[in-house]
């Protein structure tokens, strides 16, 4: 069976099934892998080891681990909706007929044109984006601009909506273990027996972590553990699934794949989980780190970790003709690996002076070559590796020998995986023995409590071998290496990758050091180290010990840059999760929602309820359907939906005292079975909401607040209830949805409702600013009589559930009498002609009610309200605020909405001095003229005076000054 | 195709009174109102057909047959007369939903972040579905979750959709 490719093995392979052969297309060709292959051991059977470029130079790159930390080996995934850039060949299984395509090549993989940058490097080093905005200036728009954008960048942007599905869920737990290798499933089973609830989140599909293909036995006892672990009812096993990052309070986030493996199962595709951890175990392993020589970049120069992965898991050769080159001990296992595999290992190249531990003996024993104080000067090959120069590590890299080969697994040691225990505040220490950060468990991030809410373990917390579980014997140290050979020459360093996908090399980080870069998170963003999609796994160890030779300072003393959520990309749709489409918000919906929706309304959003702006008839503009909707109401009879209008109960024996408190106004005054209107403000004195106040009982009040408002001004009421007059003897509560609410509005009004029987609503019964309790068309019902419109008005509210019932009640009676629905956008224009002030159109913030002529709503009795005595201070009180007045065109065309009126000469700034601004503008069908309201400098006192309006690439508008009451300004229209 | 997680239905018949007052003083009066007694914070105490339920220190949740509801107000009103205390048919601007099967929980877990799985078999539990207020207790195989009756669909579209058949939470 070498169907899927000249590289698989003839045996081997823990992970795959040979017997299901998946084809698959990679840059439009076909290619086949096994079931269990990732892409990328899939194309390495085939021979396919180029498999991207590089971000700046275009170099060929092959992949460099096996696994989550991999910077080369990015690749598009999928076709139009489903596409996905930068997906991990290392870590994307393979899927029958997947269609996968190499990024950052022009014209293709092979021929890549952006190559040119290779031997441009000179011309790109450390900052250079920065050195070319400086000189000269043309040159950055013209030149630099233009190029680096057409060849740097890595994959594009989807342009299609994902059609898959996404959801979140949120668990508690005691303990959340994260990393399923033998250190974490130790640990869980430890605490699973004291009894707590344990979950286990891994990120791979198989359990095990790196202990099945580096030790003897190591599936067994993997497999021992996880018999242990499901027979436990309190622990929950989850793999496929990563842990993003870990937040305050032990919140942990985690990425569950769901059917990422079958985009046809009818599932979502991703879960989120929020989860509650009582403490967390970081049992993240380690990542193996690259060595710094000269050509580390070339295709078949790989991690000898993913060497032994992708010969032990995935039965694939990344090479016949193997050179490990390394600086401990571990590497040696990639020989043993390969030895058994069948493969040549032709040399080891050790740098360290002796290698004489269990390993290297063992390697050695087998017949392989081993070189120690030995290091890579060189690679011969571009696309893939051909040979190896050999070189003395000491030394500047004179070649001593050229050994022929197809592959170098590279090992210059491991750093822990401490990302979790990083992101919410666990502090390192530098290990000197080992070379590497460790967490130091003296200073954890601490919880609540201000103990630590997590521990690492095993590799995470340093114990590489996990010797306690695996059996594994005792390893010689390492030597640590930054830089190979260790006198390298300047022109070796060019060519030396420290962060392989942004293309920093050690002699840009030098650069960086000696143009007085100093703090490692400013390096980082000069050079780009770390910054690329990879987050720097495998390069920021190497980056920061090259950056501290340079500084000749000590490792610790630079330090590590941050680490931050999250640990992988994340997709968004798991963000969002279900909030798209239907579900993007919630739409709050009236009680006759459905109604308007069957006549044609168009909806205007106000917070999250829609409310009809119109209801257009069939080949009617929504201007006209306004027009058509105001005239009908001023001439006959119409309704609105007005069940948004806040509707807030505010009860108890202070109620009165405290509405005094809240309103401008006096309320305890108000008699039972009255109305009033009334203006709130905030503590510094502005408008923030209007409406009418209804008493209902002695004690009982209930408060009209905008649509808009209702749940701020019941905050803001309970605000003041409850941190400043929590002894006061007030309930409030927010009935706004127990009621829908219809104004029935117009001359006709009286008539259609006396029509539907069960009240008397005669001007003496029930008289303007009055209410009544009565049966509407059978229906339980307050009536108020009150109007924005300046019509004959009674606001009826029925019990939620019967809204649609009266609705429909008054438009069957009214058909004779015209009856018309109207929108928002009539109720506005009427109000306006009235020259009523609208909470969001007068008011932005910054107005009080002194500026809109609305004095007569002030209480001038009270001793206080809230924003009384801001209201007093003196820019408030000053007669310099522009004040309302109403605005009229003076050429027929509607003032545009927020201009402004220039007076004469120019500011500090050299524009024009203002003098006030339209507020609020429409054309009045009832007075067949635009009209508008606006906020004008003295405006109360020049009536009649002209107003410049310029707007840019038109006429200066033009407008005169007049009362803000454009219509009926007797009020007698009230009465009907 | 596999079934659903739970079996989600609107309840039509739930009527919801208000009440505020100080229970320690008014607590008696409201018991015998009521037919049931004052249940503990975050608890329910039901007696068929009526759950009352704790809101906060200083309010309560009467869950009852809506026919039974002008009757509940009137009696309530009356216990309470003369004390500060607010009482309130709210039975219109509630919306509810019966979330029903073994599975039920899974489903609340996907869109409340409160821990469910801890709530008592007479826990009332104040949360938040995805973008809005809920209430949740427990009811036979499943839970109740009460929400405003004018985010009725985007509750339901909430609730069927994390009741999606082949979504459990289960580990695969």
């Amino acid at each position: 069976m070498s169907d899927s490719g000249p590289f698989r093995l003839s045996k081997g392979g823990r992970l795959i099934d040979r017997a299901y052969q998946l084809p698959f297309r990679f840059d439009g060709r076909e290619f086949r892998g096994v079931q269990g292959d990732t892409i990328a051991s899939a194309l390495l059977a085939c021979g396919q080891m180029m498999m991207g470029r590089s971000f700046k130079y275009h170099r060929p790159r092959g992949p460099l681990a096996s696994g989550a930390e991999e910077p080369n080996a990015l690749l598009g995934l999928g076709e139009g909706g489903r596409f996905e850039p930068n997906q991990r060949a290392t870590t994307t299984r393979l899927l029958e007929g997947m269609v996968a395509n190499s990024q950052n090549c022009w014209p293709s993989l092979s021929v890549d044109i952006g190559v040119m940058n290779n031997w441009m490097y000179r011309f790109l080093p450390a900052g250079f984006y920065y050195k070319t905005f400086i000189h000269p200036r043309a040159a950055w728009k013209h030149l630099f601009e233009p190029i680096i954008r057409r060849s740097a960048g890595l994959g594009k942007a989807p342009t299609e909506a994902d059609p898959d599905t996404y959801e979140q869920a949120y668990s508690h737990v005691d303990l959340v273990v994260v990393g399923g290798g033998i250190a974490g499933l130790t640990a869980a089973r430890d605490a699973a027996r004291d009894g707590k609830s344990v979950t286990v989140l891994e990120q791979n599909p198989h359990w095990g972590g790196r202990t099945p293909t580096d030790h003897a036995d190591g599936q067994a006892l993997i497999e021992a553990l996880l018999s242990e672990l499901r027979a436990l009812p309190n622990v929950t096993l989850r793999r496929n699934t990563m842990a993003t990052g870990l937040y305050d309070h032990g919140y942990l986030l985690a990425r569950e794949a769901l059917a990422d493996h079958d985009p046809d199962a009818g599932i979502p595709r991703q879960r989120l989980w929020r989860i509650r951890a009582g403490h967390v175990i970081v049992a993240s392993g380690a990542l193996e780190r690259p060595l710094s020589f000269a050509g580390n970049d070339v295709p078949g120069v790989i991690l000898a970790s993913a060497v032994r992965d992708f010969i032990a898991d995935y039965g694939v050769a990344p090479g016949k003709r193997i050179v490990v080159v390394t600086n401990n001990d571990d590497a040696y296992r990639t020989a043993l690996t390969a030895l058994d595999a069948g493969l040549d290992v032709v040399a080891v190249i050790d740098a360290r002076p002796n290698a004489t531990g269990a390993l290297p003996e063992s390697v050695r024993a087998r017949g392989v070559r081993v070189l120690t104080a030995s290091a890579i000067a060189g690679i011969n090959g571009s696309t893939s590796v051909e040979a190896v120069k050999i070189c003395s590590h000491a030394g500047e890299g004179k070649v001593l020998e050229i050994i022929e080969a197809d592959c170098v697994a590279m090992s210059g040691g491991w750093s822990p995986v401490v990302h979790l225990w990083s992101h919410c505040g666990g502090k390192l220490i530098w290990s000197e023995t080992q070379a590497m950060f460790l967490p130091d468990i003296s200073r954890p991030p601490t919880g609540a409590d201000g103990m630590g809410m997590a521990t690492p373990v095993g590799a995470a917390a340093g114990d590489l071998a996990v010797s306690g579980a695996t059996g594994a014997a005792p390893e010689q140290p390492l030597m640590p290496v930054w830089v190979m050979p260790m006198h390298a020459s300047r022109k070796m360093k060019f060519k030396m990758w420290l962060d392989f996908q942004n293309d920093v090399k050690v002699s840009d980080v030098e650069l960086a050091a000696q143009e007085g870069y100093q703090s490692v998170e400013h390096t980082k963003r000069y050079t780009t180290l770390g910054m690329a999609t990879d987050q720097g796994k495998v390069s920021n160890i190497n980056g920061l010990a090259v950056l501290s030779a340079a500084l000749k300072q000590p490792i610790p003393q630079t330090g590590t840059t941050t680490f931050r959520p999250p640990y992988t990309p994340l997709t968004l749709g798991t963000i969002a999760a279900e909030a798209r489409g239907d579900l993007f918000q919630p739409l709050r919906k009236t009680p006759m929602h459905g109604w308007h929706e069957a006549h044609g309304a168009h909806w205007e959003p106000v917070g999250h309820w829609r409310r009809p702006y119109c209801y257009p008839q069939s080949g009617e503009s929504h201007s006209d359907a306004v027009a058509r909707e105001v005239l009908a109401v001023r001439g006959g009879v119409g309704t609105l939906d007005a069940s948004t209008l806040g509707k807030i109960v505010v009860k108890g024996p202070d109620a009165g005292r405290f509405l005094d408190m809240i309103y401008t106004g006096m309320m305890s005054s108000l008699p039972v079975g009255k109305c009033r209107y009334g203006l709130i403000c905030n503590e510094n004195g502005f408008l923030i909401d209007d409406g009418v106040a209804a008493r209902l009982s002695d004690d009982t009040w209930l408060v009209h607040t905008t649509t808009g408002g209702a749940d701020r001004i019941h905050a803001h009421m309970e605000d003041w209830l409850q941190c400043e007059w929590w002894d006061w003897k007030v309930y409030t509560a927010n009935v706004t949805e127990q009621w829908a609410q219809v104004a029935v509005v117009g001359p006709q009004a009286r008539t259609l409702l006396e029509r539907l029987g069960g009240i008397d609503l005669s001007a003496e019964a029930l008289p303007f600013m009055g209410w009544a309790e009565a049966t509407i068309a059978g229906i339980p019902a307050r009536i108020y009589r009150i109007s924005f419109s300046g019509e004959l008005s009674f606001e009826v509210a029925v019990p939620a559930k019967r809204g649609l019932e009266l609705w429909q009640k008054l438009h069957e009676s009214g058909a004779d009498l015209g009856i018309t629905p109207y929108g928002t956008e009539a109720m506005h224009v009427m109000r306006a002609e009235k020259g009523f002030i609208m909470i969001g159109d007068e008011t932005d913030g910054t107005v009080i009610p002194q500026d809109l002529g609305l004095g007569w709503a002030i209480s001038k009795k009270k001793s206080d309200y809230i924003g009384k005595r801001a209201q007093e201070r003196s820019f408030m009180a000053s007669t310099e605020r522009w004040k309302l007045v109403g605005l009229e065109s003076t050429d027929g065309r509607m003032l545009p909405d927020g201009v402004y009126a220039v007076a004469e000469g120019e500011n500090a700034n050299g524009q024009r001095n203002l003098q006030g601004r339209v507020t609020s503008t429409y054309v009045s069908p009832t007075l067949n003229q635009p009209i508008a309201m606006g906020l004008v400098l003295h405006g109360p006192d020049r009536m009649g005076e002209m107003l410049e309006f310029p707007v840019q690439g038109q006429v200066s508008y033009r407008a005169r000054i007049v009362d803000p009451v454009f219509y009926d300004k007797e009020g007698s229209r009230t009465n009907g | 195709m596999a079934e659903a997680l739970a079996r989600i239905t609107k309840l039509t018949d739930l009527g919801m009174i208000q009440i505020r007052a100080d229970l320690a003083a008014a607590g008696d009066a409201i018991a015998a109102a009521c037919g049931v007694a004052i249940p503990a914070a975050t608890a329910m105490v039901a007696k068929a057909p009526r759950r009352l339920c704790w809101m906060s220190p200083d309010e309560l949740l009467l869950v009852l047959p809506l026919a039974e509801v002008p009757e509940a107000v009137v009696a309530l009103t009356a216990a309470l007369e003369g004390q500060h205390a607010l009482v309130l048919d709210v039975s219109d601007m509630r919306s509810a939903f019966g979330i029903e099967g073994a599975k039920a929980e899974q489903v609340l877990m996907k869109l409340c972040p409160a821990d469910l799985a801890k709530m008592p078999a007479d826990g009332m539990r104040r949360t938040r579905a995805a973008q809005v207020a809920c209430g949740v207790w427990r009811q036979g195989d499943g839970f109740v979750l009460i929400g405003f009756r004018s985010v009725s669909d985007y509750l339901l579209g909430l609730l069927n959709g994390a009741a999606q058949a082949g979504t459990q939470l289960d580990p695969r």
